[in-house]
């Protein structure tokens, strides 16, 4: 009687497991040649975009389109290609969007410096105020206190 | 004074900046890359032809001529939305379509153009998906037009209305001075 209900939800198991078993396959798909080239795929692989998907890397999108860029990325790896050859070879197919981290060139300076430069005029702002402040004489009134 | 104000007037600033931000994205699709592709040659491929297999298409077969290159396939449910505007423009004699038969299988593809009918001039068939990678094809549909001198003059991602043929690729094939 209770062999029933628990080979059912070993089935059901089974089947959750089965379902992710394909996408684990659909990301991973790889046999690696050595351990440096699995950690650099893994490495290259986070840092493109999935073109499809957009907010997912390479490394993490099951789309189909995922899948065939990772083919590349293995192909671009195994011809000798260098980690800046590769970026090359994938912006030039499907722009600067691809890449995570965004290179530095005349168009991405505000997105590179913007921040420092945000940051020195916020500084400046609160050492001109507190300057201020300090240079005015105190603001409560002496006699106050005593009177009321 | 001015420091009363400052608050405000910093307010003010941050949010012209958004506001601008907002406006400059109103209408535009987030899932549109930009290809680096416009202005620049037309990528190099070798592709069967739909109607004889045993034909292979190059690139440099296609120059001397303007051509709109339409990225379809038949499991894709926005290219029978934009099916009748790709057969009034192949109609319209304007301009050579190309079909780019996209990781699909012949029979299906068949089966598609015997229903909705066949708007193209030649269709070239990348049953691998792996040419459409050169040309930064990340789905279907996706329309590039290309001039005589084989250089990639605009890219459509999604499908083409009525408006878009008006508002953007009509300018166009006037600019390549294609048809007329």
């Amino acid at each position: 009687m209770s062999a029933t209900p628990l080979r059912r939800r070993h089935g059901l198991l089974a089947l959750v497991l089965l379902v992710f078993a394909g996408l684990a396959q659909a990301i991973m798909p790889k046999e690696f040649e050595s351990p440096e080239e699995a950690e650099r795929y893994r490495k290259l692989s986070h840092e493109i975009r999935c073109v499809m998907c957009q907010n997912q890397s390479l490394a993490d999108s099951p789309a189909g389109i995922a899948d065939d860029l990772r083919y590349q990325l293995l192909a671009r790896m195994r011809e000798g290609y260098t980690d800046e050859q590769i970026r090359d070879w994938f912006v030039a197919r499907y722009g600067e969007f691809v890449l995570y981290r965004p290179r530095l060139n005349p168009s991405t300076w505000a997105l590179w410096f913007g921040p420092f430069v945000l940051l020195a005029l916020g500084t400046w702002g609160l050492v001109a105020v507190v300057r201020r402040q300090r240079a005015l004489p105190p603001a409560r009134p002496e006699s106050d206190p005593e009177e009321s | 004074m001015i420091t009363r104000w400052l608050p405000l007037i910093v307010f003010g600033a941050i949010a012209v900046l958004l506001g601008v931000g907002v406006v400059m994205n109103a209408g535009r699709t987030q899932v549109e890359i930009q290809s680096p592709l416009v202005g620049r040659p037309a990528p190099d491929f070798a592709l069967p032809d739909f109607a004889k297999p045993s034909q292979i298409v190059r690139q440099s077969d296609l120059r001397g001529q303007p051509y709109l290159l339409n990225v379809w396939a038949s499991w894709c449910a926005s290219c029978r939305i934009e099916h009748p505007v790709i057969t009034d423009l192949a109609l319209s004699g304007r301009i050579t379509v190309i079909g780019y038969n996209y990781k699909d299988e012949r029979a299906a593809a068949e089966r598609w153009l015997r229903q909705l009918g066949n708007p193209y001039h030649r269709i070239l068939v990348d049953e691998s998906g792996r040419s459409a990678i050169e040309w930064g094809i990340y789905g279907t549909p996706e329309t590039f037009l290309v001039d005589a001198e084989g250089i990639v003059r605009w890219k459509h991602v999604g499908p083409i209305s009525p408006a878009t043929v008006e508002r953007e690729l009509l300018p166009l094939l006037d600019a390549i001075g294609a048809g007329r």
